[in-house]
């Protein structure tokens, strides 16, 4: 395993492990390289095969997610990373075709347990898409729509104030305290994109999952939600799916890179994008293909 | 030479049309390895020669239908004695009737007067001539527009684009006939209604609250005095609708809701087309429905429960209406729903919604506009429905908001209005004619709105 660089060491505060266990997976053709374990784990992944029909999209893999920390999942088009992403909070259950085998635990429960209620599980790993995707409503009303079916808020100024701190924490505030009664549809994709971050904390959940969440924005907005990310990362754990490595880089302490349903290999993102153990991660960040 | 031979003959010349310029432009060019020097693929310059030959001779083909028969008559008429020239139109055409049917062989030969007979083979003969004439005359025509073209062929001229005009003045005239043909109705309704509205004032007619159409033949008639207040068709029009209404939008809708949100997919292949199915069933089916079970059945409950229901009753004619209209309201609603694009979804479950939080409070907001223009729509087509009420409403014009009551609407009255024989401009038939316009203004009115309110709802998504 590679060393972690000091800077690194910084940037995580130290939660980073630095001599995980190696799991032993010989039977599986491909073997993660590098740690899959995390200290302070608040998802645990084992075995997780997704199957679309006959088509086997994720392929055996194990993975932990630690708490207070960004983990950036890269990899090829088509490789499974909104797949696996989609486990975490059981959003593939609304797939007719889709199936989900293997255990995924959220602090310590079996979140594929049949007594597990996804509705519950989803309010506790929130999710960010790749378009952004505003409920046709007010701006007040997109944010208050999750407090609101969890009766997070008892009354009228409770709830003004959820989806105030939502909106400040989401640093969209400033841009909409006046029109509040706005639709959601008629701000800008940027805006949309932290409405859409607001809406997901409001219902203060311990994992946010982000699917490619600034694929739609400009260089501006981008460096907004990654300056926000930097921020809920003090709160929450995220998952984020990306194609760019230099925002991976940026943003996240632990890296895993997908190849075809596989997990090739995990790391810290600065081992993973300074000293590639596996052929095919090399192949990818140097840019030889995907 | 019969028409249809002739058309057949056009149609083979333009076949023919078709290869000559085809060969003729890759003939132009040295053969197919040339034929990237021609302005358009050789085909389309086959196909302007035989569109040349074909359509200018198919058109005096039919303009020459349109008239021959007036002509033939006039100079049949023409070559009779001054006697029967002197006569009055309709003596004439009785006339004229015995001569057709004499060529027509429909009366034997014998029991015509001579002059007549004369006259139908004069008829006979003029008919033949016509056709021989246009015959000669279209095929040279076609003949001669085609070479023409075929002449012109050369590889720089731009066939395609020529083709390409005539397809698209093809297209226009169609969508002209069917702009023009509703423009006509409008028209000739409109005149009838203000011929109508010279006999009773307009204030009458729309706020009158009385209704019996009879008008007295002669003046000392009995009951001679008719009434021409319409809001009794309009009440019992608005109530039958609004019952329908009652039935097929919650019905529709959650029927729409189940299929789109609930329903697997081979459950959904089963139900939708049974549901469209409805949409199928002939309006007089439903008619002897509502008549022969709905209403008997309506009755004799009501009996039971000491209630007066008449056997014609707006109840029993809108709760069949009612079940006619499902479909409308369910496949729009359906399909508005199913537009709701899965990411709007997505976001609702992500954030912990349930599946019904998710449809009632995202999906069906969100499709509401389009919801609302199926449901104008299926108003519309409720307020023109016409076989139904004919058999289960009843006709007399009660102003009345009791559904249990016989009532009658604007359809019903005018097809009692129209039907046996009428004076065609007693203010009795005119009055058909008046309501015919409020309706179409009503139904106008709702299709634009709900046709508005759907494209609005529509470019919100795409
Ligand atoms: N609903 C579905 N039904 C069937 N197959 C699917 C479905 N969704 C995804 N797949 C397949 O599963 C594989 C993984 O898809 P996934 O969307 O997870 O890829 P991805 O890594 O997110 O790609 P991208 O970077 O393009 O978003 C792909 O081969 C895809 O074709
Ligand atoms: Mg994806």
């Amino acid at each position: 395993m590679a060393t972690v660089p000091s800077d690194m060491a910084r940037r995580t505060g130290g939660s980073l492990p630095d001599g995980g266990v190696q799991l032993d997976r010989s039977e599986s053709a491909h073997r993660t390289v590098g740690d899959i374990t995390a200290k302070n784990p608040v998802l645990v992944c084992r075995s997780v095969n997704v199957f679309y029909g006959d088509k086997h999209a994720i392929r055996d893999v194990n993975l932990d997610i630690a708490h207070n920390q960004v983990i950036s999942m890269i990899g090829p088009s088509g490789c499974g990373k909104s797949t696996f992403l989609r486990c975490l909070n059981r959003l593939n259950d609304t797939i007719p075709t889709a199936k989900v085998t293997g255990s995924i635990s959220l602090d310590g429960q079996d979140i594929y347990d049949k007594r597990q209620d996804p509705v519950q599980l989803r309010a506790r790993v929130g999710m960010v898409f790749q378009k952004p995707n505003p409920f046709p409503k007010s701006v007040y009303e997109n944010v208050a729509y999750g407090p609101r079916i969890h009766g997070l808020a008892g009354d009228r100024t409770e709830l003004d104030e959820i989806v105030q701190t939502s909106l400040q924490r989401a640093g969209l505030w400033a841009e909409v305290k006046d029109r509040l009664d706005a639709p959601g549809t008629a701000l800008s994709g940027g805006q949309q994109q932290r409405l859409c971050i607001a809406r997901t904390i409001a219902v203060n959940p311990e994992v946010i999952l982000m699917d490619e969440p600034c694929s739609a924005l400009d260089p501006i907005a981008t460096a907004r939600i990654e300056d926000l990310i930097d921020e809920l990362q003090q709160n929450y754990a995220i998952c984020i799916v990306t194609h760019s490595m230099q925002q991976a880089a940026r943003v996240s302490q632990r890296t895993a890179y997908f190849h075809l349903g596989d997990l090739i290999e995990v790391g810290s993102t600065d081992q993973i994008f300074t000293n590639p153990r596996h052929k095919l991660t090399e192949d990818y960040i140097t840019g030889r293909f995907g | 030479m019969q028409t249809s031979t002739l058309v057949l003959v056009l149609l083979i010349l333009a076949a023919v049309a078709y290869r000559a310029g085809r060969m003729r432009s890759l003939a132009l060019v040295g053969g197919l390895k040339g034929a990237s020097k021609l302005h358009s693929r050789p085909g389309y310059y086959g196909l302007l020669t035989a569109l040349w030959c074909a359509i200018p001779a198919l058109l005096v083909l039919g303009l020459w239908h349109a008239f021959d028969g007036r002509i033939v008559t006039d100079l049949v008429i023409g070559g009779m004695s001054a006697e029967v020239q002197a006569l009055t139109p309709d003596q004439l055409s009785l006339v004229l009737n015995d001569v057709r049917n004499l060529v027509a062989g429909a009366i034997p030969a014998e029991m015509a007067s001579p002059e007549a007979r004369a006259a139908a083979a004069r008829y006979v003969e003029l008919q033949s001539l016509s056709g021989l004439a246009a015959a000669a005359l279209c095929l040279s025509l076609a003949l001669a527009a085609g070479a023409f073209v075929w002449l012109r062929i050369s590889p720089s001229l731009r066939a395609r684009n020529n083709v390409e005009t005539i397809v698209r003045v093809a297209l226009i005239g169609c969508s002209t006939i069917a702009i023009f043909t509703t423009i006509g109705i409008v028209i000739s309704v409109l005149f009838e209604s203000i011929r109508f509205f010279r006999q009773v004032p307009v204030t009458e007619f729309l706020f009158g609250l009385q209704w019996s159409p009879q008008m007295a033949i002669r003046a000392d008639q009995v009951g001679s005095s008719g009434a021409f207040g319409a809001v009794p068709l309009f009440t019992g029009t608005l109530l039958i609708a609004g019952i329908a209404m009652l039935v097929a939008v919650p019905v529709g809708l959650f029927a729409a809701i189940y299929l789109a949100e609930y329903a697997r997919r081979r459950v959904r292949a089963v139900i939708k087309p049974m549901l469209e199915v409805l949409a199928g069933i002939p309006t007089v089916v439903y008619g002897f429905f509502a008549a022969l079970v709905v209403g008997p059945l309506l009755r004799e409950t009501g009996e039971s429960l000491g209630l007066a229901v008449a056997s014609e009753s707006a109840l029993a004619a809108g709760l069949v209406m009612g079940i006619m209209i499902i479909p409308f309201v369910s496949s729009l609603a359906d399909d508005m729903i199913t537009a709701v694009p899965q990411s709007m979804r997505d976001g609702s479950y992500g954030l912990g919604a349930t599946q019904s939080e998710t449809i009632r409070r995202v999906v069906f907001p969100a499709a509401l506009p389009g919801i609302v223009g199926g449901v104008l729509l299926a108003i519309s087509r409720a307020i023109g429905e016409t076989m139904i009420v004919v058999m289960a409403a009843g006709l007399g014009a009660n102003l009345t908001a009791n559904p249990l009551e016989a009532v009658t609407t604007v359809t019903t009255q005018i097809v009692t209005l129209l039907v046996g024989d009428q004076e065609f401009d007693s203010p009795k038939t005119l009055a058909a004619f008046a309501l015919g316009l409020v309706l179409f203004l009503a139904t106008l009115s709702l299709n634009i709105i709900a046709l508005q309110v759907v494209r609005r709802y529509r470019e919100q998504y795409e």
